[in-house]
């Protein structure tokens, strides 16, 4: 299976929340706190459930999401 | 020395731009100076040096050709005459803001609006106080002559290179119109890429190689500190011109009672009134200012102090008379005698105007 | 919503160098971009600057920033750059390329720049088939200067100076420039593209791509429309204004290709 994560460079972030309509499975939110522009940072509220689609980086007007992926056996198959 | 041939002021500048080895002359059309590019078309300039020669939708075009030519290093021109210089403008100030070389001639005809075909010396101010907006100056050439046409175009490229500053040639319909002998120097290669690289490397956008940072040509600093600053710099640079270009002749000044100063066309008529003047015993001798900015201001202060009276000799409504009061300060008396709306004054009505503005005053 | 499905893999397992699929380009600098929050103009940033990477082409290129939002793209484009008057993007392009045939040229301009007060040079640029690549950015209001009226400013839309909407009895009928820019036989390659969307980046990218690789073919202009929103000058979030952009932009400007003569 592919596991994925990204790495939102938080200071960065305008706050635009594109990113959190881009992701397929809706799992990136907007931070309580604020970065020291101000703004609500983005950031991956289900970690576990990333696949490294790219997706919200793609759409990130400012280029701050690095995205990382990597193929692991299935779950299943490693138990036998 | 090169060939001598009989031209147009027009013709000789065409000729003289190919031989300078320009890389691009980019234009519109418009009397009295289209001779200069059907010259350039007919005269194969892509087969004789490889130099790009293309006709603009419009001067706005055509000088923002020269800016983007001009901001990679390469020797760039073009001509026109005052209206369409008029609409230059706006370009010529981003290249002045933003420091590229590149030579603009101006054969000027009458004004303002539409005006006349017809020769005038009318965008004086236009010329050497800025023209367009902001802080900036033009070093500006004028020719007096065919053989100048050709001569100043080599020297007005070596001026903008040395200053990362627009040059003008500031001519007028009658020295681009008028037929001459003309001594035509040899030609200069054209720059080769490696050349270019080497001596405009440094800010020239020809592509940013891993050994340096991103070169950046803009007029543009929203830091008011830093815009201060570059426009000092700017002003060092107008003050260096002051201090090694002024470019002037002086005609029988050695015992001169009295002054004409007169630039281009109207040089040539003042010339022939210094003659007339002493056929009649009056001792007036002429300084021909050929660096319009910078204005020979150190001779006419000196002069200033040998003579009784200075008029200038213009076609225009007073325009360098300003700059000759400004450099003698009211010490002596400065009059004006000009011609207007492609009227050209006689050397008898210059004599006649020296008498009765200046020396029976 | 596509399911999810949760794994058990330790994050720093998969947070590794080796693991990137996607970052920032070196091409970008180290400088924030100035755009406000979910501005389009930062997404085509990026992707010339991919392309530029590449396509191995970046030493080679020459940028052209105009004015609008966008005149400080040479503060964010780690290549050379030249920023043009309002307008003139085009021109300067022609008179670099003329005399730079090696190297890539592109000009990139808002709508105001390229379909109002540079109209002439657009039109006479793409008539002579300059071998440059325009990337132009509509969003349908002047940016820059606090959103006023653009040329494709749509019907009724509302800016600051048609607070009412646009009426095409007094203001004219948004332009359509790119129909006009594809009619021209010195154009090569015309086409619209937005970037509000992952599958819509990916075809964006693709179509920055084909463009230059006309430049480097020498066909003629290469013209690529990108669809974008201004949030601020909409006065709407990006949100909403992606939203609206979809529902009101693009039933007037239809993505897609105008025009494409055929690579070697
Ligand atoms: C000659 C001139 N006129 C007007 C302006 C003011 N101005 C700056 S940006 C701009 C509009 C830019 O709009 P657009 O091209 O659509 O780009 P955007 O800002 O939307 O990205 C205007 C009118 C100027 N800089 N120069
Ligand atoms: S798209 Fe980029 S800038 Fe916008 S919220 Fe997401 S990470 Fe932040
Ligand atoms: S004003 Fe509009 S076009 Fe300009 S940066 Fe903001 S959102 Fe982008």
């Amino acid at each position: 299976m592919i596991v994925g994560a990204i790495v939102v460079d938080t200071e960065r972030c305008k706050g635009c929340e594109l990113c959190t309509q881009a992701c397929p499975f809706g799992i990136i939110s907007m931070s309580e706190d604020v970065n020291s522009k101000g703004y609500h940072y983005a950031y991956l509220a289900d970690p576990y459930a990333c696949t490294g689609c790219e997706n919200c980086a793609l759409v990130c007007p400012d280029t701050v999401i690095t995205v990382y992926r990597m193929k692991v056996e299935e779950p299943s198959k490693a138990k036998n | 020395m090169g060939e001598i041939l009989l031209m147009k002021g027009n013709e000789a500048l065409a000729e003289a731009i190919i031989r300078a080895g320009a890389d691009a002359y980019f234009g519109y059309p418009i009397t009295p100076q289209s001779e200069v590019m059907e010259y350039l078309a007919a005269a194969k300039p892509e087969e004789r040096t490889g130099m790009v020669l293309l006709q603009a939708e419009s001067e706005l075009a055509a000088i923002n050709m020269l800016y983007g030519a001009g901001a990679t290093g390469k020797k760039v021109i073009t001509s026109s005459s005052s209206p369409g210089i008029s609409l230059m403008q706006e370009g010529i100030s981003y290249m002045a803001g933003a420091e590229i070389p590149a030579v603009i001639v101006n054969v000027v005809r009458g004004g303002p609006g539409l005006g006349t075909i017809q020769p005038a010396q009318s965008d004086y101010f236009q010329a050497t106080k800025g023209g367009g907006h902001g802080d900036y100056h033009l070093l500006v050439l004028a020719p007096n002559s065919v053989q100048e046409m050709a001569d100043f175009v080599p020297l007005a490229f070596d001026l903008a290179f040395k200053y990362r500053n627009p040059v003008m040639i500031l001519s007028d319909g009658l020295i681009g119109q008028m037929m001459e002998k003309v001594e035509l120097f040899d030609p200069i290669p054209r720059w080769t890429d490696e050349y270019i690289r080497e001596h405009h490397g440094s800010w020239a956008t020809i592509g940013k190689t891993p050994d340096r940072e991103r070169n950046i040509i803009t007029s543009l600093d929203l830091v008011p500190e830093r815009m201060e600053k570059h426009n000092l710099h700017l002003k060092e640079k107008y003050d260096q011109m002051e201090r090694e270009e002024v470019r002037y002749e002086e005609i029988s000044t050695e015992d001169a009672e009295y002054l004409f100063v007169a630039y281009g066309s109207s040089s040539r008529i003042a010339m022939k009134a210094v003659k007339l003047a002493r056929e009649e015993g009056i001792k007036v001798g002429l300084l021909r200012p050929i660096t319009l900015f910078p204005f020979p201001k150190k001779p006419l202060e000196r002069l200033a102090d040998q003579v009784k009276g200075i008029l200038t000799v213009e076609l225009s409504l007073g325009q360098m008379v300003e700059d000759v009061k400004l450099a003698v300060n009211c010490r002596i008396p400065v009059e004006h005698y000009g011609r207007v709306g492609g009227m050209i004054p006689t050397p008898e009505e210059v004599v006649e105007a020296l008498k009765t503005k200046i020396i029976n005053r | 919503m596509a399911k999810v499905k949760h794994h058990n893999i330790p994050l720093d397992q998969i947070i590794k160098p080796e693991n990137i699929v996607f970052k920032r380009t070196k091409l970008f600098t180290d400088n924030v971009l100035s755009y406000c929050p979910g501005c389009g103009h930062g997404v085509a940033h990026r992707l010339i600057l991919e392309v530029l990477e590449e396509m191995g082409i970046a030493d080679k290129t020459i940028g052209i920033a105009p004015v609008g939002c966008s005149v400080l793209a040479y503060e964010f484009m780690d290549i050379d750059m030249q920023e043009a008057a309002h307008g003139r993007a085009p021109a300067l392009a022609t008179g670099i390329k003329r005399t730079n045939p090696d190297k890539f040229v592109f000009a990139y301009q808002g709508d105001g720049d390229l379909a109002a007060i540079g109209t002439a040079e657009t039109i006479h640029t793409a008539n002579r088939g300059e071998n440059i690549t325009v990337i132009f950015i509509n969003n349908g209001i002047y940016g820059m200067t606090g959103g006023q009226m653009a040329p494709t400013t749509i019907y009724g839309m509302k800016t600051s100076t048609t607070p009412y909407g646009r009426d095409p009895k007094q203001m004219g009928h948004p332009l359509k420039i790119t129909e006009i820019v594809a009619q021209l036989p010195g154009t090569c390659y015309v086409t619209r593209q937005a970037v509000h969307t992952p599958a819509l980046v990916r075809k964006a990218k693709k179509a920055i791509r084909k463009a230059f690789e006309y430049q480097k073919q020498n066909k003629g202009l290469s013209f690529v429309e990108i669809v974008s929103n201004c949030n601020s000058g909409w006065k709407m979030t990006p949100v909403q204004a992606v939203k609206w952009l979809e529902e009101n932009m693009l039933p007037y400007y239809p993505l897609g290709d105008l025009k494409d003569i055929g690579l070697d």
